[in-house]
């Protein structure tokens, strides 16, 4: 056995034991904590395939962003966990007949299928194995691709603003400064000037 | 490359199983469905990583970069919506969300 195939071995082993943890863990923190794991050893899998770049951001993305987000999230909700796997296995059989029906399935066509050989010529942008994956990637996404590499920046703006505009709540009762009314504000409003009569006094 | 094709899309496969399988089994967690599925878009880029590294062809890493993009913005807006949703019903339960229910 090669070293890379080891490798890959180990990688796709933990990943897949940790996709397992995540969907049966008892508690919703270590199943974020499993999908942190299962990214990671994602990424050795997408080192081995020669995709540093994408190995790289998907520890960045993933794990550094979405991951954290969701541990946010799932600490933030106080929410009853219990009482959501409550009725858990009833769905289980249903679950494992779709899942293994998938499998086959899944595992049927990717043995099953052969490439056609005049394929590797027709590549529409061929790894130059002389400069690295990252230069590479950057040469062809700002210049081939770059308007669906606009179009993604246009799907990541729209995300944050609808996510910023959701949870964007105002409180009632706090005092905010308002310039419009400031600058309006004038001496007569602000101050009265009162003559008191000598030796009274001002009352009320 | 060192390691097959069949490898690759194995795992892939594997991991999309249990994706789906995961949606089944937590079907009234909104936060566990939601990294389900984020598993099962973990599953599709690895079949085109291996696909773009068998074929020596760069596009198929693009498009992963782009599934990574749209999965983080389906991340932010399904967390935030569940927040929002929680802040007004107090429950994620996936039976109770029923507002919209005519």
């Amino acid at each position: 056995m090669t070293l890379p195939l080891f490798f890959f071995y180990v990688f796709s082993t933990i990943a897949v034991i940790s996709a397992l943890m995540v969907i049966s863990s008892r508690n919703p923190v270590h199943s974020v904590l499993f999908l942190i794991l299962c990214f990671v050893n994602s990424a050795g899998i997408f080192m081995l395939a020669g995709a540093e770049f994408l190995a790289l951001i998907l520890i960045v993305v993933y794990v550094g962003a979405v991951a954290v987000l969701f541990l946010f999230v799932v600490m933030m909700l106080d929410v009853d966990f219990a009482g959501l796997r409550h009725g858990m296995l009833q769905y289980a059989p249903i679950g494992v007949i779709v899942g293994l029906i998938l499998l086959v399935e899944l595992l049927l066509v990717a043995g099953g299928f052969a490439i056609a050989p005049d394929i590797a010529s027709s590549s529409v942008v061929p790894i130059n194995p002389g400069i690295d994956n990252t230069r590479a990637l950057g040469q062809v996404l700002y210049t081939r691709y770059v308007f669906v590499f606009q179009g993604a920046g246009a799907v990541l703006l729209v995300a944050m603003i609808g996510a910023i505009v959701l949870t964007l709540r105002h409180k009632q009762g706090v005092k905010r400064q308002d310039a419009g009314v400031q600058a309006n504000r004038r001496v007569e409003d602000a101050m009265e000037v009162v003559k008191v009569k000598s030796g009274e006094g001002l009352r009320g | 490359m060192a390691v097959g094709l069949g490898h690759f899309l194995s795992v892939g496969a594997i991991l999309f199983t249990l994706g789906v399988f995961g949606i089944f089994l937590n079907r009234k967690n909104v936060i566990i469905i939601l990294m389900s599925v984020e598993l099962i878009l973990l599953a599709v880029n690895i079949n085109f990583v291996a696909f773009s590294a068998v074929h020596n062809d760069l596009a198929g890493q693009v498009f992963a970069l782009l599934i990574l993009t749209v999965a983080a913005a389906e991340a932010a807006i399904g967390l935030a919506i569940l927040v929002i949703f929680f802040r007004n019903r107090g429950t994620i339960a996936v039976d109770d969300i029923n507002i919209m229910k005519g």
